[in-house]
């Protein structure tokens, strides 16, 4: 049936990522052997990055309903209702595998492609976040890596006039060989006119927009679905290259045709390009669809039909379009200089047949390629949980003032200005909370709601012990979107894990799902979308389990919005929560011994819910001048946190009697804030936390330029910022 | 106050312009589209912030070639005030309607932050609800901010009085250390011969409203509002 036909060799099974048993199971759904460019998009839609084929029976575990969701995972993104007829449409994805061979590239067609999730289905992109990890600032490749990555994510986000209001970034000699570079988008939308891809209707044309195709990014899904090696660095020609200009363009003419009754549905090219795109509406609509590849604008000359179905070029989309709307189609497509193209039809054979001049190319069954993908319960072997630590077994310091700033100055929590002064947080005119407080805020544009958002996970957490380093994640999130005053709606989540084939990195995932589960039940936070990438190992190291949580709230009214920042002379600071002084995985630990050792903090999801609900409530009444969340670094970095961003001192009170002071003051239990309260409110709100059985104690007083620590010198916070802010811009200027 | 915004492709502050300027005046402004014939009567006309064209050749230099930028210029020469934000004001020296050019900025990076300026004039259509010499924060957000012009240009530039803002430290002191960008003579903007065109790299409209941590920007507005009713 192909014009040419080369020999579909084991090797070449091989090579296109399928095993011998799934490639008996594609002869099986084909009937036949298949064409090299069927065996190609078998091999794509099969690949662990597009049928999540050793994760799905694991993630149908996690809660993905509730009164908020009005679309749960399976879309491109998750949207949930903000009220009004408002809608947020958000999604994190990874583009880690991309971004290691090629930061640049890789971090901005990472941001590119969330975007594109986000407004395929409506929505208007309002806010990115991001969360990466680097390996140790003295690895060979880690500051190059750094400057890359965030350069991409500046200039793609930069470009398309989207700000880039937070994120998370760490260190950790485990990400030496394979970083992450997780993106995070949200959108806003009116709940009435969402997009979605299901192509329903036979005979309808199949319409092509935006950028050229190209050779670039041929195989990027089956790349990202496998371990690297010594040779993954000739992999980069597999990375594609981003032009947020064309993608601008691409988001003003489709939300403009938006408008228009014109639309039946809508799928960017992402991974997989235009295979995964023509059969996932196609599949979704219960329809065929044939394609006529001569149609495809191309960027190349003699591009083969396996080149153009597998191409990863960036910036396009596809569109199912109503009878009749080809011509206002047309017409926006123009205004915006934009390729726009009739590349085929539905039909009613539930087949995918690719035409390329006067040949058939491909004929495959849809339900072969979106459903008949392997599925695996690979085996998997728990992880014993390690032992917890005492306190008094991590050595005090000779000073609390001196520990504090040396984890202040510390890789792991020092001022990440130099990232986010490169990414432009401001545009859109509606960021009313910016990057380095618990939570980034913007404004629901022409309104007083408040739209909180926050990527959160702690590595070494879930190094020790997934299931509960999990459980943190979503807790952490959740903490943080309520310290701003916000009710925590639902997350999305990036699923950053080893090879799966391994039991043992296996057993971390169904842990860290199992974990995040638990905690998306307790807090009423259910997942809405997501992504797991998986194989981030080179020479059969896999990093920590890193599953990074991205959730959203909202403000009711940003007037009654809190920052961290202290604002008032005087006022008093109330630790809210229970407190143990847990040492054991705390950066404190890691400094004091250069290990990571015991049990991470537990989370008692009934606690974090009451503790949280409550801070909630005293945020909304007016109580609090300020908030912040206590997590890595403990009790003492969060007061020095809330002392530089107001630049007002605090003087502290001595730890309570019994426990150990440095465990008190850089401990990193759960479920834990500080509000700065007028001194008139202390009783009252001491009295009101006893009520409903939250711990609450004084922690010190609002004062002068400085930390002062009983029985020891103030450090100003001249001399605290100094050593907060050099170590980056430091490391990053170094050769 | 009849204003309009050019809308090229690629901007990507017009809708934040507009926002400030309807906060200022009362209505909205009118979005002209770049490869629209018509410009409408316009009390003022403003280049927005973005990356018209990607940025592609040089930040500005596409734009400046554009169908209605020549209505523009004929406007501006004609002494209708044009406002030039941010890539506006590439576009500005891209078209000739100011002296200089705006190259990559000093730490070859892009830099968003709040800026303290120095207004250094409190007698134009722009900045007569400011003092002379009162410190304003505005934000920046640029990769390619940093001014340049040969020396000629610089003294016939400070000789005029055509500085409309230099960047400053909290005190008003003009520093290097003040200077985010590397511009010569710490120049944030400046205008032209007569005062009635200004272009400058910082965002007066992302701080124009309180929610956003800062009004200095409405000021802005609100002296074109004073100037043009006058």
């Amino acid at each position: 049936m192909t014009q040419t036909k080369p020999a579909i060799t084991p090797d070449l099974v091989v090579k296109h990522g399928l095993s011998a048993e799934e490639y008996r199971l594609l002869e099986a759904a084909l009937g036949r052997e298949p064409s090299l460019t069927e065996l190609g998009i078998f091999s794509v839609m099969w690949s662990e990055h597009c049928s999540y084929k050793s994760s799905r029976v694991w993630l149908r575990k996690l809660p993905t309903e509730g009164p908020q969701v009005i679309q749960g995972p399976g879309e491109n993104a998750g949207v949930v209702d903000l009220g009004d007829g408002q809608a947020a449409v958000f999604k994190i994805e990874s583009h880690n595998h991309p971004s290691y061979i090629e930061p640049y590239q890789g971090a901005a067609t990472g941001v590119g492609g969330i975007m594109r999730d986000v407004f395929t289905m409506g929505a208007r992109p309002v806010a990115n976040m991001n969360a990466l990890r680097f390996g140790a600032p003295d690895h060979a490749k880690t500051r190059h890596l750094v400057a890359g990555v965030v350069s991409g994510i500046g200039d793609y986000g930069n470009c398309m006039g989207v700000p880039t209001i937070g994120g998370e970034t760490n260190f950790d000699s485990r990400y030496n060989d394979n970083i992450l570079v997780n993106a995070m988008c949200v959108g806003l939308v009116d709940a009435s006119r969402i997009f979605t891809s299901a192509a329903r209707g036979v005979g309808l044309h199949v319409v092509y927009v935006g950028s050229k195709t190209g050779r670039d990014g041929i195989h990027g899904a089956t790349m990202a679905s496998a371990e690297f090696d010594e040779a993954s660095a000739e992999k980069r020609p597999t990375v594609q290259v981003g032009d947020p200009f064309t993608e601008k363009l691409l988001l003003e003419a489709c939300l403009e045709l938006m408008q228009e009754d014109a639309i039946v549905a809508i799928q960017d090219m992402g991974a997989a390009g235009l295979t995964s795109s023509s059969v996932e509406m196609a599949d979704k609509g219960g329809v065929g669809i044939v394609l006529d590849l001569d149609q495809i604008p191309t960027r190349e000359t003699g591009m083969t039909a396996y080149e153009m179905m597998l191409s990863e070029s960036q910036e396009r989309m596809l569109m199912v379009l109503k009878p009749g709307a080809e011509a206002a189609a047309r017409r926006v497509f123009k205004k915006w200089e934009l390729d726009f193209a009739i590349v085929g039809r539905t039909t009613d054979t539930g087949r995918l047949v690719v035409r390329h001049g006067d040949t058939i190319q491909a004929d495959i069954p849809l339900s072969a390629l979106a459903h008949a993908a392997p599925q695996y319960t690979r085996p998997w072997t728990p992880k014993p949980p390690p032992a917890p630590i005492m306190p008094e077994d991590v050595p005090a310091p000779n000073s609390l003032t001196a520990a504090l700033e040396a984890v202040m100055g510390s890789p792991h929590l020092c001022s990440r200005a130099w990232i986010w002064q490169q990414y432009d947080h401001m545009v859109m005119a509606d960021t009313v909370q910016r990057p380095g407080g618990d939570a980034g805020v913007v404004r629901v544009h022409g309104t007083q709601k408040g739209l909180a958002m926050s990527c959160d996970v702690t590595p070494r957490y879930c190094a020790a012990d997934a299931r509960e380093g999990a459980k943190q994640a979503v807790a952490e999130c959740w903490r943080n979107l309520t310290a701003t005053g916000a009710d925590p709606l639902a997350i999305t989540d990036c699923m950053n894990f080893g090879n799966p084939e391994r039991p043992e990195v296996m057993g971390e995932f169904v842990a860290a799902i199992e974990g995040m589960a638990e905690a998306c039940r307790a807090l009423s936070f259910p997942v809405v979308s997501g992504n797991v990438s998986l194989y981030n190992e080179t020479n059969g190291v896999a990093i920590p389990p890193t599953p990074a949580v991205g959730g959203i709230g909202l403000i009711p009214d940003i007037d009654w919005m809190a920052k961290i920042a202290l604002q008032r002379e005087g006022d008093v600071l109330i630790l809210l929560g229970r407190e143990s002084g847990h040492l054991g995985q705390s950066l404190y630990q890691e400094l004091a011994t250069g290990r990571n050792e015991g049990a991470p903090p537990p989370v008692d999801l009934a606690a974090e819910r009451r503790t949280g609900d409550f801070v909630r409530s005293l945020i909304r009444e007016g109580s609090v001048s300020a908030v912040h969340d206590v997590s890595d670094g403990g009790l003492l970095v969060t007061v020095a946190e809330m002392a530089l961003a107001g630049g007002l001192g605090v003087e502290l009170d001595p730890a309570p009697e019994g426990l150990t002071a440095h465990a008190i003051w850089f401990g990193e239990d759960q479920g834990r804030y500080v509000a700065a309260v007028a001194p008139q409110d202390v009783a009252r709100i001491l009295q009101e936390a006893a009520e409903a059985a939250i711990p609450a104690r004084l922690v010190g007083k609002a004062t002068g330029d400085a930390l002062k620590l009983p029985g020891e010198a103030p450090l100003s916070l001249a001399a605290l910022r100094n050593t907060h802010e050099r170590w980056l811009p430091e490391f990053m200027g170094g050769s | 106050m009849k204003a309009s915004v050019i809308v090229f492709p690629g901007s990507n502050c017009d809708r934040d312009a507009a926002v400030a300027l309807e906060a200022a005046t009362g209505k909205p402004p009118a979005m002209v589209w770049h490869g629209d014939a018509e410009l409408p009567n316009s009390d003022l006309i403003v280049l927005p912030g973005g990356f018209s064209y990607g940025d592609y050749l040089r930040s500005g230099a596409m734009a400046a070639h554009s169908p209605v930028m020549r209505e523009v210029v004929k406007r501006a020469k004609a002494g209708t005030p044009v406002l030039g934000i941010c890539n506006g004001f590439q576009v500005l020296t891209e078209a000739g309607l100011l002296p200089g050019v705006l190259m990559r900025n000093a730490t070859l990076k892009f830099i968003c932050k709040d800026v303290r300026l120095r207004v250094e004039r409190e007698d134009t259509l722009y900045t007569r609800r400011y003092a002379k010499g009162e410190v304003v924060t505005f934000p920046i957000a640029h990769k390619d901010g940093s001014y340049f012009a040969d020396d000629e240009t610089l003294q016939r530039l400070e000789g005029e009085g055509r500085i409309a803002f230099r960047y400053c430290d909290v005190q008003g002191r003009i520093t290097p250390e003040a200077n985010p960008n590397g511009s010569r003579n710490n120049i944030a903007g400046i205008y032209n011969v007569s005062g009635t065109v200004l272009g400058l790299m910082p965002h007066p409209e992302r701080l124009a409203n309180p929610a956003l941590g800062g009004t200095d920007g409405t000021k802005m507005f609100k002296s074109l509002v004073d100037s043009i009713a006058a």
